[in-house]
């Protein structure tokens, strides 16, 4: 037999605070062989970044191995010394980073960050290494390598710098690569290229790689086997059908059901979040960590000791459980407690948008721009938005970075005013009324929440205090009592202990600090509610809790819930209707099932299949868009999405701005190819038939 | 580039002149009291009146203005009272001798806060790094004054190892530079060396510095390729700004140890309330420091990519 | 719990702001430099029971520390050039240093803290105006500036009072404006926006309380400096007028006769960098201790 790659036996990882040591990760044990690409997923907290910091022997100094080994090629790091630690990185083992942006020196040319690694490794001379530099930008389908081996960082876009982040760590030609959510920052359309790229290494550079992510589905699309971790521990382990087809383990199957699925939505499949969070490292529970949160828990059993990994069956590769009930429990029958809802009508008309417009000044001070005379440009930031929302209705937005969807809240809000057209919200027109004019009906029958939970409440108030605020703001209330009895009923809507009014916001988790942010919103008694990306920032789990609640507390109040998000799949679950945009315009619009089948939009064929999806019984068409997204500053005469369609006519889409066409009614579809032509257009989901192969479209519910 | 350029040296003149507009405002608006300060305040009415007449000061004040202006421009600074004699006969003169005192501190002090701001910031935390971050609060904490006294009291009463003035009598003497300039240091090390450490420390922090290190590169190469270019543009802006402190310093100093220089010049000026000469040494003093940052921003903008080269 | 015990169980302002002081106690640094701090503060408060002598009385001039006269009584730290005793002419001295430091510093974060907040929150051409303002002001080397403004409108406790407003005032701005260039595009912020609060409530209720932390440790570090600067302008004769005791005057007033009798000099030097040293070393705690959580 040969060495494996990557052998991880017992690994225990700790670190060093004022507080005493805090073990990280216990007792991890990984194999990898060549060519193989394993998964690590988990929540944050997990610590499977810290993994992999450890497979480099680079903890920080507060950070240490305690216990077990790391063998690289049957090489142990963890007895290494500096300097062959030193010649391993990067030359054997290498590692792409989140954040390619922060990766990468801004004050140095990409040539010379990428020529640093063979003049290291392999002595070669600079021209040499910027040859063989410029070869791996190839490779790693990088246009125009000679420019950007000029550039800085800075000068080149998100998606190109993940891949000079790669390009980086591919040049040694190492035998094991760590990545470290790597797509994680990007756009869904550019991060669809990334993953392609990815699945693709093992092969063309013959590298085994570990890839870390929170994202069931992007693990699938990428992994061969698969870890997954809950507070410092693997609770499960197996191949990718495995686990993703007979998980075994409470904590694994509680996150598959806290994830939509495609083909179903919040009627037929509601999702489940798993209650309780996570336990802080020197606050984890005796025997089974997962033990307070898992609806198998049997006291006496599972709380009693350390609860070891539990082989399904004696292949080499097992299938492995971290549980002593999995064979007890009758995994089939299990159906966790959901309250089903029933489908609502939407009521009457609440927001007309009407060839709404909202143009930024920017004033160009560069010398070329002087020559010209023109220095005044527009950013077009909404193009002519139309759209309705009715009463209980959820509209979703949605659109990547840059697609205007929060600048069209900011105009909704008050906080901008449109450029051109009308809004009307409740029969008032509001498009050219700052906030500052709005009356206090008006303006607290439309609020907010917002996307990121650390800084929606203000570190220096109570919790009380701020929803306080705004009861008192809108005149709902004015006795104190009375004010405060109404906190504390809002806080009994949005499940939170009465006494979290006297707390302040960092004594909160981040899930928790989004349902004040909720309540906040709510106390007003709004008619419309703007959800700006409310669950982005959250752990799916906690994710799953927050989505539910939104919805439970619109369906009460008969709100209206205008959701903006990049996340088809939540969208999916949970929209009645869909706008989607592309750099301030509107590409499509219709029901959620119209837009999520054919005819689409290209546009949303391309987001649609660049989601990853973690249910392994789907298969989807792979559409991989080119280039990155342009900026909103020179936007095309023709067709916003021209440059990067894959179904690009010919220069008719780059010159005329695409009719309109209408399908069904309300549904619309902004694009010059014939109708007849996108109706023929195969759905991007399909079911997998287990046997005779045939595809059987997936039409939404 | 081009336009930067001019729009800095635009921006540095109009902050001169508005500089040069508040000056007269404080100092001249009132020709009665620049009369008595000129003839002494045992004059008549009359003798102000004949002097006041003489000198133009019966003109509007923005005709005045223009006029002292137009002086100022062309090297005219008027005539000192207290030295009787042109002020820039004497301005220059003093001007030079600051120029050496400072030029010597800063051959000090740049190197030495540089390196131990470096090495403080590699190592955040460490013993090394306490260290040199408490000496440097102890240091700052002195004042010029009492540094002088306390420094004086050790090498030129109890060592006897140095001259206790610099009035440079006898001509040029390096080793009357020493004590003034170990004081100039000592106050104005401190403040350079915590910038260079807080600036170090930070990009020790980034995942660049992270990226350096697991590509495998020595340490060494790491600290000189990667971090220092990144951790030295802060520092750099710090140290052509501590030039406008440097003029503050000089003052202290140059009064202590009778150093013919610009500082003493101001100081005597203001004692004896030599009106001319204070306006023409604020004048020179703000035009020195509003140089020195502009070439401060110039340079911050060539040494960072991310502006030079724009978005 | 019932409402009411949620009600009580609400921890008092002042006991949260005493905890939140207490935590100084986690760095030794920080620790040191209150010590420092209180003891003097204790000094300028005890004064008048404390200082052995009035601080203008004169006895015999130029007594070395530890000198006695009976029946008199001893002169810890010697006699000066009047035969005025210096352990009293520093235990007063105090009052005049830790009375207009702070009162100068306070006045100039008031308006710093008001135009930074206008600069940055409002934005447009009131920034642009402040800033530019600011740049100007800066632009004077500070000393010169104190030099200017003392000589035109003379020396006296006010006059320091306002030149140090006026010259620090621009930095502090510069600072406010950074932070709550940063904090005004926080969701809270927007939130409070698209509740229709007015500026006035932003600027005050959702920004400042959390631009606090760094203003803190800036403003310790500011007292510090300007125990100096009044310090610099008594050496250089433009601080308070005699006879009442002052640091810096002290030093000014000996300085001459200093190869002689050099502890005439150097005790008011010990005393004005100790307090300086005190607030650098509190302000350094302060932020390593604002940095741990």
């Amino acid at each position: 037999m040969t060495v494996p790659i990557l052998e991880i036996k017992d690994l225990c990882l700790s670190y060093f605070t004022r507080a005493g040591e805090i073990p990280a990760v216990v007792d991890f044990n990984l194999t990898l062989n060549e060519g193989e690409t394993a998964g690590l997923v988990g929540e944050s907290g997990c610590g499977k970044s810290t993994v992999a910091l450890a497979i480099m022997n680079y903890l920080g100094d507060n950070g240490g191995i305690v216990g077990g080994s790391i063998k690289f090629k049957g090489r142990d790091i963890v007895t290494m010394s500096k300097e062959e630690l030193r010649r391993l990185r990067g030359a054997d083992i290498a590692m792409v980073y989140q954040e390619p942006m922060a990766a990468l020196n801004p004050s140095m040319t990409i040539g010379r960050q990428l020529a640093e690694v063979p003049i290291c490794h392999e002595g070669v001379d600079m021209a040499t290494a910027l040859k063989r530099a410029e070869e791996l930008l190839d490779a790693v389908r990088l246009p125009d390598a000679k420019r950007i081996l000029a550039a800085y960082p800075h000068q080149i876009s998100g998606g190109q710098q993940q891949r000079v982040v790669i390009a980086m760590a591919l040049l040694s030609k190492p035998s094991l690569l760590l990545l470290d959510e790597p797509t994680t920052a990007l756009d869904v359309t550019v991060e669809a290229g990334i993953v392609e790229l990815i699945a693709d290494l093992g092969h063309d550079f013959g590298t085994s790689n570990l890839y870390i992510s929170h994202n069931l589905g992007l693990i699938r699309e990428t992994c061969d086997r698969v870890f997954v971790m809950y507070s410092g521990e693997v609770v499960e382990e197996g191949s990718i059908d495995e686990v993703f087809q007979s998980t075994r383990h409470p904590y694994t199957t509680g996150l598959f059901s806290a994830i939509p699925m495609p083909g179903s939505d919040k009627y037929d499949r509601p999702l489940v979040p798993i209650r309780g969070q996570l336990p802080l490292p020197h606050l984890r529970p005796k025997g089974c960590n997962f033990g307070p949160r898992c609806d198998h828990f049997e006291a006496g059993r599972c709380d009693n000791r350390r609860i070891p990994l539990d082989r399904l069956s004696e292949a080499p590769r097992p299938h492995a459980v971290r549980c002593i009930r999995w064979d007890e429990i009758d995994w089939e029958a299990y159906r966790p407690d959901v309250t089903m809802v029933e489908q609502m009508e939407p009521g009457e008309r609440v927001l007309r948008v009407e060839e709404m417009q909202k143009y930024y000044e920017i004033t160009d001070r560069s010398f070329a721009a002087m020559l010209r005379g023109k220095n005044i440009r527009f950013v077009k930031a909404n193009e002519s938005l139309s759209f309705d929302a009715r009463r209980q209705q959820t509209v979703a937005i949605v659109g990547e970075s840059g697609c205007g969807k929060s600048t069209f809240a900011k105009v909704l809000m008050g906080l901008e005013t449109a450029t051109e057209g009308r809004i009307r919200f409740n029969g008032d027109d509001i498009a050219d009324l700052p906030v500052e004019q709005r009356s206090p009906e008006q303006i607290g029958s439309l609020q907010m929440v917002f996307q990121n939970p650390n800084e929606t409440l203000n570190p220096s108030h109570t919790v009380g205090s701020q929803i306080a605020r705004v009861i008192k703001k809108f005149g709902i209330e004015t006795d104190a009592r009375k004010i405060e009895q109404r906190v504390f009923k809002l806080l009994d809507t949005v499940k939170l202990p009465r006494d979290f009014a006297n707390r302040r916001p960092r004594q909160l988790s981040g899930g928790q600090k989004q349902r004040v942010g909720i309540a906040r919103a709510f106390a007003g008694n709004p008619a419309m509610v703007i959800a700006d990306e409310p669950v982005s920032a959250l752990d799916v789990s906690v994710q799953a809790a927050v989505t539910q609640l939104l919805m439970e507390i619109q369906r009460d109040h008969g709100t209206t819930l205008l959701f903006i998000s990049h996340d088809l799949s939540v969208v999916r679950y949970l929209a009645d209707r869909i706008v989607v945009m592309y750099l301030g315009q509107i590409m499509e619009q219709g029901t959620t099932d119209e837009v999520f089948s054919p005819p689409y939009h290209p546009y949303t064929e391309a987001l649609l299949s660049a989601v990853p999806i973690a249910d392994t019984s789907f298969e989807k068409r792979r559409i991989v868009l080119e280039g990155d997204l342009p900026s909103a500053m020179n936007t095309p005469p023709g067709c916003p999405f021209a440059s990067r369609c894959q179904r690009h006519l010919g220069d008719i889409c780059d010159t005329t701005p695409p009719p309109i066409v209408e399908p069904e009614p309300g549904h619309r579809i902004a694009c010059h190819i014939p109708l007849a032509e996108l109706q023929a257009v195969p759905p991007v989901f399909s079911q997998k038939d287990d046997g005779d192969g045939g595809d059987t479209p997936v039409v939404a519910a | 580039m081009v336009i930067f350029l001019a729009k800095r040296v635009g921006y540095m003149l109009l902050t001169m002149l508005v500089v040069s507009i508040l000056l007269f405002l404080l100092l001249e608006v009132n020709g009665e009291s620049v009369a008595v300060k000129v003839l002494g305040p045992y004059t008549s009415i009359e003798q102000r009146n004949i002097w006041l007449e003489n000198n133009g000061y019966f003109r509007p004040l923005y005709v005045r203005y223009f006029d002292w202006l137009f002086g100022i421009a062309t090297g005219d600074f008027g005539q000192s009272i207290r030295f009787k004699a042109p002020v820039s006969d004497i301005l220059w003169d003093r001007l030079g001798n600051t120029a050496i005192l400072g030029a010597a501190t800063y051959a000090i002090m740049v190197p030495v806060s540089l390196t131990l701001g470096v090495l403080a910031g590699m190592k955040e935390g460490s013993a090394l790094d306490r260290t040199i971050s408490l000496t440097s609060i102890g240091t700052t904490s002195v004042p010029e004054f009492a540094s002088a006294v306390l420094l004086a009291f050790i090498f030129v009463f109890t060592l006897g190892w140095l001259p206790g003035t610099s009035a440079m009598s006898g001509g040029f003497d390096p080793v009357q530079l020493i004590l003034p300039v170990l004081v100039l240091f000592l106050y104005g090390f401190g403040y350079l060396v915590r910038m260079t450490r807080a600036s170090m420390a930070e990009v020790m922090q980034t995942p660049y510095i992270r990226t350096a290190i697991l590509k495998g590169l020595p340490y060494r190469q790491v600290i000189l390729r990667h971090a220092l270019r990144n951790a030295l543009i802060a520092p750099f802006t710090v140290i052509m700004l501590q030039i406008n402190w440097l003029l503050s310093g000089v003052i202290v100093v140059e009064f202590f140890f009778a150093y013919k220089g610009f500082g003493a010049l101001l100081l005597e000026a203001s004692l004896n309330q030599d009106i001319y000469m204070i306006q023409a040494c604020a004048m020179v003093a703000v035009f020195v420091a509003v140089t020195t940052q502009t070439i401060a921003d110039i340079g911050y903008t060539y040494l960072n990519p991310r502006i030079r080269l724009g978005g | 719990m019932t409402d009411n015990a949620i009600r009580s169980a609400r921890p008092s302002k002042i006991m949260q702001y005493l905890r939140r002081a207490a935590l100084i106690r986690e760095s030794w640094v920080g620790s040191i430099g209150l010590g420092i701090i209180v003891f003097w503060v204790a000094m300028a408060l005890l004064a008048p029971l404390l200082a052995p002598f009035p601080p203008n009385a004169q006895y015999v001039p130029f007594m070395a520390p530890g000198f006695n006269l009976p029946p008199t009584g001893t002169f810890w730290l010697g006699t000066d050039h009047l035969g005025r005793d210096i352990l009293s002419r520093l235990m007063w001295g105090a009052r005049t240093v830790l009375f207009y430091a702070p009162l100068a510093t306070f006045c100039a974060y008031a308006v710093g803290i008001l135009m930074g907040l206008a600069a940055g929150y409002k934005r447009g051409w009131i920034d642009d105006v402040l800033s530019r303002s600011a740049d100007v002001i800066l632009s004077f080397p500070i000393l010169v500036l104190y030099v200017v403004i003392i000589t035109t409108f003379g020396a006296s406790g006010i006059n320091i009072v306002l030149a140090v407003t006026f010259a620090s005032a621009p930095g502090i701005m510069r600072i406010v404006r950074g932070l709550v260039l940063d904090l005004r595009n926080r969701d809270y912020v927007a939130a409070a926006q698209t509740r229709g609060e007015s500026s006035l409530y932003i600027m005050f209720v959702e920004i400042l309380p959390n631009a606090r932390g760094p203003l803190i440790v800036d403003a310790c570090l500011r007292v510090g400096y300007v125990i100096i600067t009044i310090g610099v302008l008594g050496f250089l004769g433009l601080g308070l007028p005699p006879p009442d005791p002052d640091w810096g005057g002290m030093v000014n007033e000996t300085r001459g006769m200093a190869m002689s009798f050099p502890h005439m000099t150097i005790f008011p030097c010990i005393a004005i960098s100790s307090l300086v040293l005190g607030f650098n070393l509190l302000a350094d705690g302060l932020r390593e201790v604002s940095l741990r959580d």
